[in-house]
């Protein structure tokens, strides 16, 4: 019997680590098994670089541009192979401030289809996408018969839950149609006061679970300066341990549902409960410094 | 005239540079540069998937081409069929404007939808989408189902759809998809463990001839198999003035399209219109799917009848026997008017592959094969089918090139004919070779997709308008000398 493929998206705020954690995560599940397809959906196309120990891989977009037509574009022409046999993907994109890279990812993904790159031997496939949920091309993951979990990596710092927020908004608007589900936060620590319980109690109010607290360590920045993951540099190491924790509660999460996303007054009320921002911040705001 | 009332000239140029340029543009200098263009395209052979989506929907009962997206768009749709056949092509569209691209088309659509059900009450609305909704990324299968869940249309009521961006692929990459969307709506999931309902799903492909559609009904009748030809737009784009106007004639019947998966087998007579489909079909029911080459001259059509008597496993009918006599008997004739002459055909994939088959078995030479749009597999199959006769040997293909790539071909490095769309008219006017009009479109002439160009009948037919515009055009440019009343 053909395995049943889980597609995971990963969605997040911009440089909260989306890229680094969902590359460590997938060495993760890697090391117990599993057969993995990683589809970076970002022009940046910085998505596969730890698996591959590669800068940057020749993206699809790359590849058309060159070709001029996507009809001559062959699937090994931009599919590699890195770490445990997880096979990498970038849909890159155009330069930042022309064309359009919600389109670009429109256009990998159809051809990753087409071309059969989602093979019966994979157990995942995981989408690495920019930012906020942007625009209708960066929601193609998520589509009906794509990516069914989305997992939201998030931290303490305020704009990053903002973004977590949003982005729930976001798939509600999907799920009720289809079956595109929350699957979780991932709290990539910032070590902000009182991160993990504050993110606990957001998880909460978004009906969500805090799948796992990966805390701040920097034998991550010493491993991507070798282009390498931690799993794969020190194995041995406790940061190690937190990735492969997650991979496994990924591979056994069961919790999936449709949010609830906070309003502007809940999500603040939220940070005072916590005493990020005081109850009495209403008169300081616009209020410059001495003032 | 007054002297100040005289047209004051753009541009001075004298008539012996216009004279020195039109000789200029037909010399192999010329062609060179123009091969090297890759910035432009002019007079290209092909039209966009949205087109090709909406033949598909016309092809079915009481459906109504439905398209999300711009309102000019649609209007390109309709126009373009509609000059071809001569008859109304009714469709709608969502009519999305600025706004529509800066928060998405769903209430373009939903209220489309609403209004299309309540006034034109068809039994199915076919959605496809032209560039813009493509470039923001709507989500057609989520807006559907929202459309559902806010009770604009019924639960059950079937809107296939499907994505057919026009800035990629052509027509025939827009026809499959939206094929595919549509059977699967239909028959999807009504695969009967053991029923066999003894039908054959017949799939045309991209075909704008109606007179096919009826030649391969024809061919069924022969065989007395019962047949479900999906997309039949014979009655819709071919029906009869009777003075009464319906919006949706003809097509191929809901419920039978909802039976295809227990059929005893499948069809296809082009591949690069019907990938989708047919691979949905062979996953979804263990009847075979076949997909042949559009039937075209002698050798196709008896690939196509083989094929029809194995899989039913009944004999090819006496009549359609002697019919391949006859057409053998006619191509005898005509032999000796196309051996070694040599042609230049354009169009699409699936009906090249066909043309050239039927050219190479008369000892023609399909001397510059031109596709607009396509890629290098293709090459490889054509190169493949040249390669199987003497008259493939030195022949041409020229992929994603263009008409006016084309004519300069035709005039460094002519070719005594042409077969393709009326587009190539220009080339006539200017170099004087002739064209035997036969593909998309033909608004030039008219009553020719009323005729077949598959099976033996349709063999018969380009046989006839091949060979004997070949001796018009003798009889229009022979010396007086060599004016012969007999050919």
């Amino acid at each position: 019997m053909a395995k049943k493929l889980r597609q995971i998206a990963i969605y997040g705020k911009g440089g909260i680590g989306k890229s680094t954690t969902t590359q460590n995560t997938v060495a993760g599940l890697a090391s117990l098994g599993k057969k993995i397809l990683i589809i970076g959906c970002d022009p940046k196309a910085d998505s596969t670089r730890l698996i591959l120990h590669a800068k940057a891989q020749d993206t699809v977009m790359d590849k058309v541009r060159e070709l001029g037509t996507v009809e001559d574009l062959e699937l090994e022409d931009v599919m590699r192979t890195g770490y445990a046999g997880i096979n990498c993907v970038e849909s890159g994109g155009p330069e930042p401030g022309v064309g359009c890279a919600g389109r670009g990812v429109i256009t990998a993904i159809n051809f990753l289809e087409e071309e059969g790159a989602y093979t019966p031997d994979l157990d995942y496939v995981f989408y690495d996408v920019l930012g906020d949920v942007v625009c209708g091309g960066f929601a193609m993951p998520i589509r009906e018969n794509k990516a069914q979990e989305i997992y939201i990596v998030v931290s303490g710092e305020m704009m990053a839950m903002y973004a977590a927020n949003n982005i729930c908004k976001g798939i509600v608007k999907y799920a009720a149609s289809g079956s595109v589900r929350l699957a979780g936060l991932i709290c990539n620590s910032r070590e902000t006061d009182k991160e993990a319980e504050l993110i606990e109690a957001l998880a909460a109010k978004l009906g969500t679970q805090m799948i796992h607290f990966v805390p701040r360590d920097n034998q991550v920045q010493r491993a991507e300066l070798r282009r390498m993951t931690v799993i794969e540099y020190s194995p041995e190491h406790k940061q190690a341990q937190e990735y492969r924790d997650l991979a496994l509660k990924i591979s056994e999460n069961k919790k999936f549902v449709i949010p609830t996303p906070l309003t502007m007054d809940e999500l603040e009320g939220l940070l005072m409960e916590f005493g990020i921002m005081e109850e009495d911040d209403e008169e300081i705001i616009g209020k410059v410094e001495g003032a | 005239m007054s002297e100040q009332c005289a047209i004051k000239k753009v541009t001075e140029i004298t008539t012996e540079e216009v004279d020195r340029i039109k000789a200029w543009i037909n010399t192999e200098e010329y062609k060179e540069k123009n091969l090297a263009r890759e910035a432009l395209v002019v007079n290209p052979a092909h039209a966009c998937q949205p087109l090709g989506a909406q033949l598909v929907a016309h092809g079915f009962e009481s459906t109504l081409p439905f398209v999300h997206g711009s309102q000019g768009c649609a209007s390109y749709y309709r126009s373009s069929l509609n000059r071809h056949f001569r008859e109304p092509a009714p469709a709608v569209s969502d009519a999305m404007t600025e706004d529509g691209a800066v928060f998405g088309g769903q209430n373009n659509l939903h209220e489309g939808l609403e209004n299309a059900y309540a006034l034109y009450k068809p039994k199915m609305i076919a959605v496809f989408t032209s560039c813009m909704p493509e470039v923001i990324g709507d989500d057609l299968n989520s807006y559907i189902q929202n459309a559902r869940n806010e009770e604009i249309i019924p639960q059950d009521y079937p809107v296939p759809y499907a994505n057919t961006p026009s800035f990629n692929g052509s027509h025939v990459q827009g026809y499959d998809p939206m094929l595919k969307s549509i059977v699967e709506c239909l028959g999807g999931g009504k695969r009967v463990e053991g029923k066999n309902n003894g039908r054959l799903n017949l799939i045309p492909g991209f075909d704008t001839c109606t007179g096919n559609y009826r030649e391969y009904k024809r061919i069924m009748k022969a065989f007395d198999i019962p047949c479900t030809m999906l997309a039949d737009i014979s009655e819709t784009f071919d029906s009869p003035l009777t003075g009464t106007y319906h919006p949706f004639p003809g097509g191929t019947p809901l419920d039978e399209t909802a039976d295809v998966l227990n059929s005893q087998a499948t069809i296809a007579l082009q591949s690069y219109a019907t990938k989708l489909t047919t691979k949905w079909m062979a996953q979804n029911t263990d009847a075979p799917v076949e997909t042949l080459s559009m039937p075209i001259g002698v050798k196709k059509t008896d690939e196509l009848l083989l094929k029809i008597s194995e899989l039913f496993d009944k004999p090819v009918p006496e009549e359609l026997i002697a019919e391949r006599g006859r057409v053998v008997d006619a191509m005898t004739d005509a032999h000796q008017y196309l051996h070694n002459k040599k042609f230049a055909i354009y169009g699409d994939p699936d009906w090249l592959l066909g043309m050239v088959s039927f050219l190479l078995e008369m000892g023609a030479k399909p001397y510059h094969i031109l596709c607009s749009r396509s890629n290098k597999k293709f090459a490889k199959t054509l190169q493949a089918l040249l390669d199987t006769s003497p008259y493939g040997a030195d022949c041409n293909i020229w992929i994603n090139k263009d008409l006016w790539h084309l004519r300069s071909l035709c005039a460094t490095d002519p070719v005594d004919a042409m077969i393709g769309n009326c587009h190539g008219k220009f080339i006539t006017r200017d170099l004087g070779i002739p064209l035997i009009r036969a593909g998309y479109p033909i608004i030039d002439r008219v009553n020719l997709h009323r005729y077949p160009t598959v099976g033996y009948q349709g063999t018969m037919n380009l046989l006839t308008w091949t060979v004997n515009t070949l001796l018009d055009q003798v009889d229009a440019t022979c010396e007086d000398r060599n004016f012969e009343i007999m050919r």
